[in-house]
């Protein structure tokens, strides 16, 4: 049977050393949907986007990926060792032929012409970033996958690029699967959140989620409140020393995360 | 000029031109001591090619080298210990059990020491078209390999994802190290094949500013120290290998006085 998503994973574990590091996860990417990945570190974030791209073996769990659709990929950490020399121009060259017209303006699109002619060992790590996505989309992918798009990126920085991801989402119709620290900023710019911590903890719209006990319980109540005032609503109450009580803690029973 | 010096000057253009490009990627991997690996246990090759009776030396050296490989990777599955220890324990462990499994041949003749130390200046029609059909492939294919090769090299993952057969691709590049080991053996002998991928290579890195450059270089380096080399053995008759290898090392170290070109890119 034909699947109408991008990604479409069932029951993914995986294990190293006989350690759990992914349990029995769920996740689907629609066409033109953006799919957020959150959770501490550990949990599983990176393990779960290489498993999905056949990086990784499954101990259980299968990945269909839809035929013929092509992956964009941006991975986590990149550096290239100084004995290649490398010019930024080279490197994304390397992602395929692209018309001269359309690399043109992608390179400006993500903001990284003024650096296409210097080594790779001399941009800067968010510079870097910019770069690996420049690459990713020069292959006009129907899905990108982004392995934190915004580490490296300053506070001003990463908002823009956030921006930037939902504007190439809204222009070119593709799908994104991205990993994320923190859900503040990724906020408005996707469709459905996954809250992982080695399984999956809570599912949904990023709203949802926020209010969700079990992703208050993850990230601690501090991360929870700085979220809702960043919203300015508040669906949960305070306690007088500022810890945020959420409206329905107490008859949730919150699932164990060892 | 005589015959025997134009015979060693086309042995050593013909093994330059395909350990330049392949001793750039062996560096850009970091890979030295693989390549040293890879001649070591070359010595195996040629004393098992030997006893099962295989004239050409090259398909038991490119066999045990590729056998090397894949035994790295046996041990990496198995072990603890960093690459480093794996490969000096194969490295010396296939040159000791090579050296073993030659004296026990006493029917056959082999000139150890020109196989350990080369024998340049002896080199004969047929090596001479051994030497080219084996550099000759190992340059096709990495032609052909190229690209794939040096987005592997850049990132792994990055290129499984973008549909690089990685598995394939490496498999052809120890493939490729195992045939300029093999060319390399007569000229400079074993224990010196990896100073000629790496040292001109290593020279090249600064006047590149692009990979294809850096290959390009490091060939142009490697042949000027096969020639320089050779006068340098003819002038004060010093062993011909070694005088190669002496001269890329001046090279080398030429390139680190000179001006901070290559340390930019």
């Amino acid at each position: 049977m034909a699947s109408d998503y991008l990604i479409d994973a069932k029951g993914i574990s995986v294990r190293a050393d006989g350690r759990s590091i992914i349990d029995n996860v769920d996740l689907t990417v629609a066409e033109g949907e953006i799919v957020t990945l959150i959770g501490p570190n550990g949990a599983g974030k990176t393990t779960l986007v290489k498993a999905v791209l056949g990086l990784r073996n499954l101990s259980s769990g299968s990945v269909s990926i839809k035929p013929g659709a092509v992956i964009g990929y941006m991975p986590q950490r990149l550096s290239v060792d100084t004995n290649l020399p490398l010019t930024v121009r080279r490197f994304i060259g390397l992602a395929g032929k692209a018309e001269k017209g359309k690399r043109q303006s992608v390179l400006e699109e993500v903001g990284v012409l003024p650096i296409v002619d210097s080594s790779i060992h001399d941009i800067s790590g968010g510079e870097m970033q910019r770069v690996l996505l420049a690459r990713a989309l020069l292959r006009d992918p129907d899905l990108l996958v982004l392995d934190e798009p915004a580490q490296a990126v300053d506070v001003n920085g990463q908002a823009e690029l956030y921006h930037l991801i939902s504007a190439i989402r809204e222009e070119r119709g593709c799908g994104v699967l991205m990993v994320s620290h923190d859900l503040h900023l990724v906020m408005s710019a996707t469709d459905k959140v996954l809250c992982l911590n080695n399984h999956l903890c809570c599912v949904g719209h990023p709203e949802a989620v926020s209010q969700d006990p079990n992703y208050v319980e993850l990230f601690g109540p501090q991360v929870a409140e700085s979220l809702a005032l960043y919203h300015h609503h508040h669906d949960h109450e305070h306690t007088v020393d500022g810890h945020v009580i959420p409206r329905h803690a107490q008859d949730h029973e919150g699932h164990d995360h060892g | 000029m005589d015959e025997f010096i134009l015979y060693a000057l086309l042995a050593g253009l013909g093994v330059t031109v395909a350990a330049g490009p392949l001793g750039s990627f062996i560096l850009w991997r970091r890979m030295s001591f693989f390549g040293d690996t890879l001649a070591h246990a070359a010595l195996l090759g040629v004393a098992l090619g030997l006893l099962l009776g295989i004239t050409d030396l090259t398909v038991g050296v490119v066999i045990v080298c590729v056998g090397a490989a894949a035994f790295l990777v046996v041990l990496q599955n198995r072990t603890r210990l960093g690459n480093d220890a794996l490969l000096g324990i194969l490295s010396h462990g296939t040159l000791a059990v090579g050296l073993v499994v030659v004296s026990f041949m006493e029917n056959v003749q082999l000139d150890l020491i020109g196989f350990l130390f080369g024998d340049i200046l002896s080199v004969t029609t047929t090596d001479l078209a051994w030497i080219y059909a084996t550099s000759g492939i190992a340059i096709a294919i990495l032609f052909k390999i190229w690209r794939p090769l040096l987005s592997i090299t850049i990132h792994e993952d990055l290129a499984r994802a973008e549909g690089i057969q990685v598995t394939r691709i490496n498999l052809l590049f120890m493939i490729l190290i195992a045939l300029v080991v093999a060319a390399a053996m007569k000229v400079v002998g074993i224990l010196l094949i990896a100073a000629l991928l790496i040292v001109p290579a290593s020279a090249a890195r600064h006047y590149a500013r692009t990979p294809e450059q850096m290959a390009g270089m490091a060939v142009v380096i490697g042949t000027s120290s096969v020639v320089g080399g050779l006068m340098l053995s003819l002038a004060y008759d010093t062993p011909a290998g070694p005088s190669i290898v002496v001269i890329a090392l001046v090279l080398f170290l030429i390139s680190t006085l000179m001006p901070n070109v290559g340390r930019q890119v």
